[in-house]
């Protein structure tokens, strides 16, 4: 099973096949509604958007986070919230800051994934619930953008190390394992 | 089982539930993975399965919730209690938030304000059922989002029959794919009012897996979905496989006669719950109880 280091590279991500098992390593930041709409919003207005957010790996998740003595941050618990709520969001997050990699839970759109084609992004899902597993692979919180939106919505920064397992679920041709899933169930059995 | 000493206040008794619930997974539920497992042979759903295995193991030994959706707790009172129950109920939840600790869920339906206590008008969530029994016993049912949002009301016609209710929880299920994180459990109302209809969908997911439903239909009906719904093909977490759902329960009441609702609400594999059962002798904990 590869090991990807992120930032990702357009050819890293065009290289990864369907229903193929992945960790990452490096950076990543969360992100879900609520950062998602302002970064859309700041971009189109013009304003500072953080700069971690540019060619990134965004996973849609809200941890539980406990802050240390120091005022620094640790994570508890940090598995994938449901993506299909930022469907409407991603088709143009993409391109904007020319995301590599999304990693959430229980697939996206047809329009996300046609964007996924177009621009060089991936699917990856993540075990929903997983949560203990998953926060041990965010080794390290680098930082918090945005914590006025509150726990769940802010965008928290990390250094992944061995974040995973990731299956390749909607790979950069636009092939997506959900409508796989979805073209071949059984209603009637 | 855990027989701790009375003069506990049920604040500190509402804590330790929802450690309970959120850091240990029911055992019933725990052995339904398991079995899963066993006769998984897609891939990429045994990859899930074990992810999901191992998560589990070590959110009990390191003491932290399973999940970070540690959802919005729904309470069940039943037998003697007072109207100061609540109170303790909502210094409890505010406690449990800041010391497993739980994700703040709680907001404000259009504001979207978070106080961060978990805490908020009509919070928290508690049923009272009140009965002539020597015992109190407090249930929670923490409720993720993921699970929550997929839930699904019918008010079918009567002619719609088993065959309308069966074609109605299929679609439900199916619909929501990979959203409320399966292998789920799904729970099923049938008959009541609207309202009542839900609530009972919701209740049938305290009722420990391994526990027969004592109705001969409702458990040809349960026995009948969970088949089918394994057939499927949606699998774990929606990405394939033979296990899209751990169990299946149902439960009944009279309705209107020009009525037939019907109910679904889903459990995520992370199907939390927790009880204790309060006597003049302690304090019992379990984590399954019909209802």
């Amino acid at each position: 099973m590869r090991t990807l280091q992120t930032p990702l590279s357009e050819e890293d991500v065009r290289s990864l096949k369907l229903g193929e098992t992945v960790y990452l390593s490096g950076p990543i930041v969360t992100g879900r509604d609520e950062m998602h709409i302002r970064a859309l919003e700041y971009s189109e207005e013009g304003r500072d958007v953080p700069e971690c957010l540019q060619g990134s790996v965004i996973f849609h998740c809200g941890p539980i986070m406990r802050q240390r003595d120091d005022g620094s941050w640790t994570v508890v618990a940090a598995g994938p919230t449901t993506s299909a709520r930022m469907n409407k969001l991603e088709p143009e997050m993409i391109p904007t800051f020319n995301i590599r990699a999304i990693v959430g839970k229980g697939g996206m759109s047809r329009e996300t994934a046609e964007a996924m084609r177009d621009y060089g992004c991936v699917y990856l899902a993540a075990t929903g619930g997983a949560a203990v597993s998953l926060a041990e692979g965010l080794d390290r919180c680098v930082g918090c953008e945005w914590e006025d939106l509150g726990m769940a919505e802010a965008m928290w920064r990390f250094e992944a190390k061995r974040f995973g397992p990731l299956i390749v679920a909607i790979d950069a041709e636009g092939n997506s394992l959900y409508d796989r899933v979805s073209e071949s169930l059984v209603r009637d059995a | 089982m855990t027989v701790i000493k009375l003069s506990e206040p049920v604040e500190d008794i509402v804590v330790n539930l929802l450690r309970l619930a959120n850091t240990k997974l029911p055992a019933d539920v725990g052995w339904a993975l398991e079995a899963a497992a066993g006769w998984e042979t897609n891939e990429v759903a045994y990859t899930q399965l074990g992810a999901i295995m191992e998560n589990v193991k070590k959110a009990e030994h390191l003491g932290l919730p399973m999940c970070q959706d540690t959802g919005i707790p729904v309470f069940y009172v039943r037998g003697r209690f007072d109207s100061s129950i609540a109170g303790e109920i909502a210094r409890g939840v505010e406690r449990a938030t800041k010391a497993i600790p739980l994700r703040p869920n709680t907001v404000d339906p259009l504001t979207r304000e978070n106080h961060g206590d978990n805490l908020g008008e009509g919070m928290p969530i508690i049923h009272y059922i009140p009965t002539d029994d020597d015992f109190t016993e407090i249930t929670v049912l923490p409720k993720g989002a993921g699970s929550e949002n997929m839930t699904r009301l019918a008010m079918l016609n009567p002619a719609d029959g088993v065959e309308g209710i069966r074609r109605f929880v299929i679609d439900a299920v199916l619909d929501a794919g990979g959203r409320p994180c399966p292998p789920s459990i799904v729970g099923i109302g049938i008959g009541g009012t609207s309202d009542r209809c839900v609530e009972m969908a919701k209740e049938t997911l305290l009722v420990p897996l391994d526990e027969e439903n004592s109705d001969p239909a409702l458990r040809k009906m349960e026995e009948d979905l969970f088949v089918s719904l394994n057939g499927s093909g949606l699998g774990p977490m929606g990405l394939g496989g033979s296990t899209t759902v751990l169990g299946v329960k149902v439960r009944k009441c009279s309705c209107h006669t020009a009525s037939l609702p019907v109910a679904v609400n889903i459990g995520c594999w992370a199907t939390r719950r927790a009880s204790a059962r309060i006597t003049d002798h302690g304090v019992e904990y379990s984590q399954g109880v019909r209802l």
